[in-house]
């Protein structure tokens, strides 16, 4: 099969590469990129553990194809962190221990920023909703939505 | 396997029309990516219709609203006026899948997946929403309920590719509402969906309806004596107990893991009176 050439931006930066038709964007990110933050756990849309933000919106990357990144805007838990300085909601769920073996936490915490994006002060419900296509097998979820809370009141300028 | 993003619709059709055999439309993908994980699946040509101008646009015109084939579900919810006179399809559309999948499936998708239990269907069925399809031959329009013919099988004939889903202009003090059943809070196909459409008289009288079910049949169900047993009536208990037993007898499911004929058959009936409740408060203030 012939690859297809693709241009795209990922966590600001301009990234050129060569992928098969078939080939999914978590496969492109993960084998041809060495962005290994995003994780495959079920390969359907099932776990939410390769979550990525194309264009603003959440999604699995697992089920968009890497030639449909071309001229699309990506970002990959890699870009999370500004440096050295970690993002509140990274943060937040190390102080909460929101995190055991960690396969899930790249996902949720994509899914956590573009949740805090549209909606700065969301309320349990709809933090639990939101976070609904991500599954941890260890943590039991309310570690996770306690530190997705208390990241939420940092990033108001609320004091914890 | 070939990749193709044309950038018109022609160009789309004429890509599905020559394709020899195995050729997909991909918009969203939440389906088409899924199905592409098995052994069993093979494509030749996977036809990517994202970039072609309008189809990720929700317009509305003097008609009503245009949602292109590309729009995601997420968008749906965004757009307030389509949220205001178009709430039950905006909820079943919003009720598929996971934050993830809806920043990515389509009505569109929806629909041609042709499952019997899509939620978006008999909302979009009740509303008396249309499909527009363009092909080799030229564009037509359909009703919603003719799309799918099965399980899996859709009207479509070969080089087709629906457009966009063509919602009317709501009469005044007009509304929807979808519900469906689950045995669990959110993500689970549904047991039955139910949507109810109805518009209120001078008189506070329902003046039309259209009721739809989902997962009761092998395919979308309009179910015209549940409407009748509406139309003419304040929703008191006897039409509200008229439309439960239309829509129970109507209702043709098949047992599985999800739920018998005889529950289902009585849940379809159940959904439809709250459904009902639902849509007569909304028109109420509109």
């Amino acid at each position: 099969m012939p690859a297809i050439a693709v241009s795209t931006t990922i966590n600001d930066d301009t990234v050129e590469f060569l992928c098969q038709p078939d080939e999914t964007l978590l496969d492109v990110l993960r084998n041809r990129l060495g962005l290994m933050g995003a994780k495959e756990g079920c390969g359907t849309g099932d776990c939410g553990a390769c979550s990525a933000i194309v264009d603003g919106r959440v999604v699995c990357s697992c089920l968009v194809l890497g030639a449909e990144a071309e001229g699309r805007t990506i970002e990959t838990i890699e870009g999370m962190a500004n440096g050295n300085e970690l993002h509140p909601l990274q943060r937040k769920f190390i102080e909460h221990a929101a995190l055991q073996c960690g396969i899930c936490t790249p996902g949720f915490l994509m899914a956590a920023k573009a949740l805090l994006e549209v909606n700065p002060d969301p309320t349990e419900t709809e933090i639990r909703f939101w976070l609904a296509g991500n599954l941890c097998r260890c943590t039991g979820y309310d570690k996770i939505v306690r530190a997705v809370q208390d990241a939420a009141a940092e990033m108001r300028g609320e004091t914890a | 396997m070939r990749y193709e993003r044309p950038q018109t619709i022609e160009d789309a059709t004429a890509l599905m029309a020559g394709a020899e055999a195995n050729a997909f439309v991909l918009a969203g993908g939440t389906d088409l990516l899924v199905r592409m994980q098995s052994d069993a699946f093979e494509a030749d040509l996977i036809v990517d219709i994202k970039a072609i101008s309008g189809f990720d646009a929700i317009t509305q015109t003097e008609d009503g609203f245009v949602i292109g084939a590309a729009v995601p579900s997420a968008a749906l919810s965004e757009d307030a006026a389509l949220v205001a006179a178009w709430p039950g399809v905006v909820e079943a559309a919003n009720l598929i899948g996971s934050t993830q999948i809806q920043g990515r499936c389509t009505i569109v998708g929806n629909l041609c997946n042709a499952s019997p239990a899509a939620d978006s269907v008999p909302a979009l069925v009740a509303a008396d929403a249309r499909a527009q399809i363009a092909g080799p031959a030229g564009t037509r329009e359909v009703a919603i309920a003719d799309v799918p013919t099965g399980p899996g099988k859709v009207s479509l004939s070969k080089g087709e590719i629906i457009e966009a889903v063509l919602l009317p202009k709501p009469e005044p003090r007009t509304a929807d509402a979808y519900l469906r059943f689950i045995p669990r809070t959110e993500m689970d196909i549904a047991v039955v969906g139910a949507a109810v459409n109805l518009s209120l008289g001078d008189d506070g009288t329902i003046s039309a309806a259209r009721v739809a079910l989902g997962a009761v049949a092998p395919k979308v169900l309009l179910v015209e004596e549940a409407a009748e047993a509406l139309i003419g009536s304040n929703l008191d208990e006897a039409a509200l107990e008229a439309l439960a037993v239309a829509c129970s007898n109507a209702s043709n499911p098949i047992d599985d893991k999800r739920g018998t004929v005889e529950y289902r058959k009585e849940v379809a009936g159940v959904l439809a009176r709250r459904a009902a409740q639902t849509a007569y408060a909304r028109a109420g203030e509109n």
